[in-house]
């Protein structure tokens, strides 16, 4: 993690927004274009509002990653939660486990580069989006 | 942050200016159902344009104002979402196919115009 990385705690819903608009600004600091910074703040949205209706609470921690001649984004949503039990599921479009429009990690997977999903039930869920630079 | 509702004539202009909280679109909802009724109003435009998210949850609200105010007898047109807003939305995998949209409030006023012709009160159109 580098100096930028930056936590917003996620307890209401008004922090959904503060956490997009966070998210957008680093990603305009860091050159995305403002297509992919309009991307990044939708997925932050949808992360934060899994923390809100899954979890109540948790944090959205934003920073800068680089790798070799890559560098972009990362977003990490974290929370102490119930957890998924079964995420391949969970990843499937369609699937929901609070009766939503069940589009929320599918959808914030196709718009960001790469996410990954690590959970344990009863112990919380970590959901980690990239998006790289062009 | 409330978001101003303005009346024109038989509509209701609601034009958003910031970034809403989930609160602040529920409550844009309620009110739009309300003042539908005090005004008699026969069109709704919901102007969008300021939105630069348009997430799971704005979606299923606006869907909600189209349908509560379609229940009160009013037309409602979302107007004024952005290129890449809708690219986003797309990606996301939300739609609004059953709701009306506009390109942008003048052709947002246009389309209410021909779905409420003949039933304008005032008779000013």
């Amino acid at each position: 993690m580098g100096d930028d990385e930056k936590s917003v705690p996620i307890r209401a819903d008004a922090d959904i927004v503060i956490a997009r608009q966070e998210g957008r600004a680093l990603a305009a600091q860091l050159g995305f274009s403002s297509s992919a910074q309009i991307f990044i703040a939708t997925a932050i949205s949808e992360a934060a509002r899994n923390i809100i209706q899954y979890a109540g609470s948790g944090e959205i921690v934003l920073d800068h990653i680089a790798d070799g001649d890559h560098s972009g984004i990362v977003i990490i949503a974290r929370d102490q939660g119930p957890g998924i039990k079964d995420v391949q599921r969970a990843l499937e479009d369609g699937y929901s486990s609070s009766g939503g429009l069940g589009l929320g990690l599918p959808g914030i997977k196709r718009l960001m580069s790469e996410m990954h999903v690590k959970s344990t039930p009863g112990k919380g869920t970590t959901v980690i989006m990239k998006k790289w630079l062009d | 942050m409330q978001v101003p509702i303005l009346k024109q004539g038989d509509y209701l202009i609601a034009t958003i200016q910031s970034a809403l909280t989930d609160a602040d679109l529920l409550q844009l909802r309620d009110e739009l159902a309300a003042r539908v009724g005090q005004h008699r109003s026969l069109g709704v435009v919901v102007d969008v344009t300021v939105l630069d998210v348009i997430d799971s949850f704005s979606v299923r609200t606006l869907r909600a104002v189209v349908h509560m105010l379609k229940l009160r007898g009013a037309e409602t047109v979302i107007a004024g979402i952005q290129p890449e807003v809708a690219f986003a939305m797309v990606q996301l995998g939300v739609t609004l196919e059953s709701e009306a949209t506009a390109l942008d409030l003048e052709e947002g006023l246009i389309y209410l115009d021909q779905k409420t012709k003949g039933s304008s009160r005032h008779g000013r159109r």
